[in-house]
């Protein structure tokens, strides 16, 4: 059943040597090409026809790159059903994750529901009870929005060191994509909360029936009821046909599979937010309800799968964001935090959304420490990891947003490193 | 061009104001079914600290180890230990401030409910919400008991729900990064000589953990 998902994994020793060799012999990427399909000479593809239309209705990327997949650890987990893949943010550009690519994250498994069968239930501390189908959903005013989504355990592998060599799992627990979705505000009108209504218990239908307790002043100020994704209805593994979006807070309260509402005056202090999601300081003591994900950054490429292939002109390419807010700058070092430059920013800066930056240098095989260094319209400045470390120790699991370092060697090799 | 934008803006200006003048009242679009209480009942499943939301019934801690060996030891051990890489759910007091501590559900969880909650909707693992009322107060009261929080004796039931007390309800609280982490908020970071020379101090390659062919899934559950 899984095997699919298997697919041929590049082996990161095969990335390296690859890399190597052609830093050495100073061809770019040119290491499978047939001469036969190169100039003066003319390719197949330009002479014979190719597939016509709708023999691939819906369409797939091409099949040379197959790499290009989520990818999980298998030691991380005992099964898969409750596990992580992450997102290749190594082999990707601009703001927009595909949706084939969002990472996962379960508890049960994939639920497989017929949207027929899809029911939304609203209740508790309200007027009118109301039970939406997916097609009541459908019918109501809708809004559309571009949101980063983080896993609150993104990077929390690396509390104790450098230990994952390669930006898809060290930073993979992160998408972004367009939800079209209702305003969770609008559901609540229709059922009309109580005065005394003050948190909301949003559960999932799969089987782990996750359960979270939302406050009613963020539910009310920009929850989604999502299903839709970059215009398509969601991926069964992002909660198909109904998934809550909550802007800027940690992954595991945007409930995939939502069938459940539930208005009350207090918390539930549900296992996923005690047990889990809490975040254990150096004294024992530990932080709950951290929805919030501080503003972070990681540089995409070059990394560890992504090495560099040629001397000279490099654009070295990586992603900001903040749950505060908008990023308003980012910076870049290439002597491990020494020294800083601002970054150029491409494409839009949308409110708790990704971020794509670009730093142009030239690199001739010196020895460089990569860093990146987000800031948001909040004025937060994203933190070295031993100035985290300082406050929150090594035993938090979750809201490791560090600077990454990525060492960067004379063969265009890229290691994931910490740096004291 | 520019004239029809102000004419837009105009327009819209005209259009939005009565819509405004009724947003006092939020809009009833006459969409979705009422809720009965038998359909409410059936999927209203959670509990609270408090006890809100508990169901009718009981369990006894005698009851309870039976059912656990039978459901729930495969994974999580005899003990509450965990067998393999299953979570462990007993043990581990005193840890939380160690280089190693040891979250289970004597040494962490703050509320009987949220182990309670949790094993209503989703334990036995692959065979959720099968318990009966009766048979979940047991199993919970049975790992309350592994964790040493009730005694052999124990009957777990709404009227005895209060004499539970977990060790670790006060080891929370809450989000104080705006006040702690004060000092992340900087409105101009150092841009030049930062720091000391920057020495590399710990390598990923050395820890050789990430994943590659040698190391690819080779499928199955553990
Ligand atoms: C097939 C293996 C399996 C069986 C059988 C099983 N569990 Fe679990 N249990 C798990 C897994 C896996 C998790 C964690 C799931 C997750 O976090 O997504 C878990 C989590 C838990 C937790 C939360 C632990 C924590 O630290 O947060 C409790 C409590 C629990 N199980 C109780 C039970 C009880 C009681 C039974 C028997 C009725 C049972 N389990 C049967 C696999 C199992």
């Amino acid at each position: 059943m899984t095997d699919k998902t298997d697919a041929p994994r590049p082996s990161r020793r095969r990335f390296l040597t690859g890399a190597a060799g052609l830093v050495a012999a100073g061809a770019a990427g040119a290491v499978h090409a047939d001469d036969a399909n190169l100039p003066p000479n003319v390719a197949p593809w330009s002479k014979t026809l190719g597939d016509g239309v709708a023999v691939r209705p819906y369409g797939h990327p091409s099949k040379f790159e197959k790499d290009v997949i989520r990818r999980d650890v298998q030691w991380l987990t005992a099964t898969r059903e409750s596990s992580v893949s992450f997102t290749p943010l190594h082999e990707l550009d601009g703001i927009i994750t595909p949706n084939g690519l969002c990472f996962e994250r379960h508890h049960g498994g994939i639920a497989e529901i017929d949207p027929a069968d899809y029911r939304l239930m609203i209740h508790g501390l309200v007027d009118k009870p109301l039970i939406f189908t997916l097609e009541d959903l459908k019918r109501l005013p809708r809004v559309n929005r571009i949101y980063f989504l983080e896993c609150a355990a993104n990077s929390g592998m690396e509390w104790r060191g450098a230990q994952l060599n390669g930006c898809q799992y060290t930073h993979g627990m992160i998408h972004s994509v367009m939800y079209t979705g209702v305003p969770l505000k609008l559901l609540l009108d229709q059922v009309g909360v109580k005065p005394n209504g003050k948190w909301l218990l949003v559960e999932g239908g799969d089987a782990s029936g996750l359960d979270r307790s939302l406050p009613m002043e963020k539910a009310l100020d920009d929850c989604l009821i999502a299903y839709r994704m970059n215009g398509e209805m969601l991926r069964p593994e992002q909660g198909y046909p109904v998934r809550l979006v909550v802007p800027g807070w940690q992954g595991n309260i945007w409930i995939k599979w939502l069938r459940r509402i539930e208005v009350g005056d207090q918390p539930w202090y549900t296992r996923e937010e005690t047990s889990k999601y809490t975040d254990l300081m150096p004294n024992g003591k530990a932080r709950k309800f951290t929805f919030v994900m501080d503003a972070k950054s990681v540089i995409t490429s070059p990394s560890p799968q992504a090495p560099i292939k040629k001397k000279g002109f490099l654009v070295i390419s990586g992603l900001a964001w903040s749950g505060r807010g908008k990023i308003a700058r980012v910076d870049v070092s290439l002597d491990g935090g020494r020294n800083w430059r601002a970054a150029k920013i491409d494409g839009p800066v949308l409110d708790k959304s990704l971020v794509r930056f670009y730093a142009e240098t030239e690199w001739n095989g010196e020895p460089l420490l990569l860093q990146s260094r987000a800031m948001d319209d909040t004025g937060y400045v994203q933190p070295s990891k031993n100035d985290l470390r300082a406050i929150r120790g090594v035993n938090s699991i979750y809201h490791n947003n560090g600077i990454q370092t990525w060492s960067v060697k004379a063969n265009g090799e890229v290691e994931n490193v910490e740096v004291g | 061009m520019s004239r029809w934008v102000n004419l837009a803006a105009a327009l819209s200006l005209t259009l939005a104001a009565p819509a405004l003048a009724q947003s006092a009242k939020p809009h009833n679009y006459g969409i979705g079914t009422p809720a009965t209480p038998q359909q409410i009942a059936g999927w209203n499943i959670d509990v609270r600290p408090d006890g809100e939301g508990l169901p009718p019934g009981k369990g006894s801690v005698k009851d309870g180890e039976k059912l656990y060996l039978e459901r729930c030891a495969a994974c999580h051990g005899e003990f509450g230990e965990s067998a393999g890489r299953w979570p462990q759910l007993a043990q581990g007091k005193g840890t939380l401030a160690s280089n190693d501590p040891v979250k289970t559900v004597g040494s962490y969880f703050p509320y009987a409910s949220s182990v309670f909650d949790y094993v209503r909707h989703a334990m036995p693992f692959g065979d959720a919400q099968s318990l009966t009322n009766d048979e979940l107060y047991a199993v919970v009261a049975f790992v309350l008991n592994l964790n040493d929080i009730v005694d052999d004796k124990f009957v777990l039931s709404k009227e005895t729900w209060n004499q539970v007390k977990m060790p670790n309800v006060d080891g929370f609280y809450n989000d104080d990064r705006e006040t702690t982490e004060k000092a992340f908020w900087n409105k101009s970071p150092c841009m030049k000589d930062c720091r000391a020379p920057v020495k590399i101090t710990g390598h990923a390659s050395v820890i050789d953990v990430t994943p590659d062919d040698k190391t690819a899934r080779k499928g199955g559950v553990e």
